[in-house]
């Protein structure tokens, strides 16, 4: 299977990438930008074909060592590869 | 005093460190590689500053499941002292062994200059050659410098005396512009619960000779030499 694994600041941890993207943005013409995050994104292919047991295999990926989660939260979705 | 230095894949001040250990203790630090499982019987561990694994994911993440690391963590809940400067300090708070994580400079700039640091308290194993509040000046080198906690982390860290050193100016006043990375409450550098495993962010080893401009980081080295033997 694989998951597609998006790791995001939490909200209220300071994202000065994130503003200097608003910054960028703003001064191309882009008015209706707001807030800007920056975050990752993981694809992983997991041999694995039932999904409960991948997704517990990418939680734990996730706690270990893809997310800080003192400053990070992650999310992500399973499909058939 | 036989110290160990750990060297990871990336890793470019593991020789300065050795240098400045070896002279104030005569002794050459052994040099441990990342991937090696043991550790020679050492008074003192240091993991060095540098780019390990070239601060993929996160700065540390990786060298903080380095197979060395497991041995490192053992001997430091064992007591063993652990000090982490710069990449070192984040690869501490990646394996769990300090609280917080080090997150981009609030200028987004890669930082390499002298800094002015207050150190806050002098009855530990890294300071006793310093006096309480006194002020000295190391070097930071870094763009993942700025150190994060939760509030309640940070009132803790405050609470049980466990930040070493923080950001100030020449006169030792703490303040934003003192701030060089946006640290919270300017933290520098912190210690685990039993003060054996110090954690910070600037370079006591690169100005530990009057040859580099300045000696103030000697008397870290020169503590641990006088504390360990």
């Amino acid at each position: 299977m694989k998951a597609r694994i998006t790791i995001t600041l939490k909200p209220g941890v300071l994202d000065p990438q994130g503003k200097a993207i608003a910054g960028a943005l703003h001064a191309l013409g882009f008015d209706s930008v707001g807030d800007v995050r920056q975050g990752k994104y993981i694809e992983i292919e997991v041999a694995e074909s039932d999904p409960k047991r991948a997704r517990a295999e990418i939680e734990r990926m996730c706690e270990q060592l893809l997310a800080n989660t003192i400053i990070e939260n992650y999310a992500y979705e399973l499909e058939a590869a | 005093m036989k110290a160990s230095v750990i060297v990871f894949p990336g890793s470019n001040c593991d020789r300065d460190a050795a240098v400045a250990l070896e002279a104030v203790s005569g002794i050459a630090p052994a040099l441990v590689w990342h991937g090696d499982s043991e550790i020679p019987p050492s008074d003192l561990i240091v993991l060095p500053g540098g780019f390990s694994y070239g601060d993929y994911l996160r700065s540390g993440a990786m060298a903080a499941h380095s197979p060395v690391m497991r041995e490192v963590v053992s001997r430091a809940r064992a007591g063993t002292p652990v000090l982490g400067i710069c990449n070192g300090f984040q690869i501490l708070t990646e394996a769990g062994l300090l609280p917080g994580v080090m997150m981009r400079n609030a200028t987004l700039k890669f930082i390499c200059r002298d800094v002015h640091l207050r150190v806050e308290r002098n009855d530990t194993a890294f300071t006793r050659h310093f006096t309480e509040g006194e002020v000295v000046r190391f070097a930071i080198a870094n763009k993942d410098g700025s150190y994060y906690a939760k509030k309640a982390t940070l009132d803790r860290l405050e609470g049980e005396g466990r930040v070493a050193f923080r950001y100030c100016d020449a006169a030792g006043k703490i303040s934003d512009a003192a701030n060089p990375n946006g640290s919270r409450r300017n933290i520098a550098g912190i210690y685990n619960e039993s003060r054996t495993v110090l954690g910070l962010m600037p370079h006591p080893e690169r100005l530990a000779d009057p040859a580099l401009s300045g000696t103030d980081g000697a008397k870290m080295f020169a503590s641990l030499l006088e504390t360990l033997h």
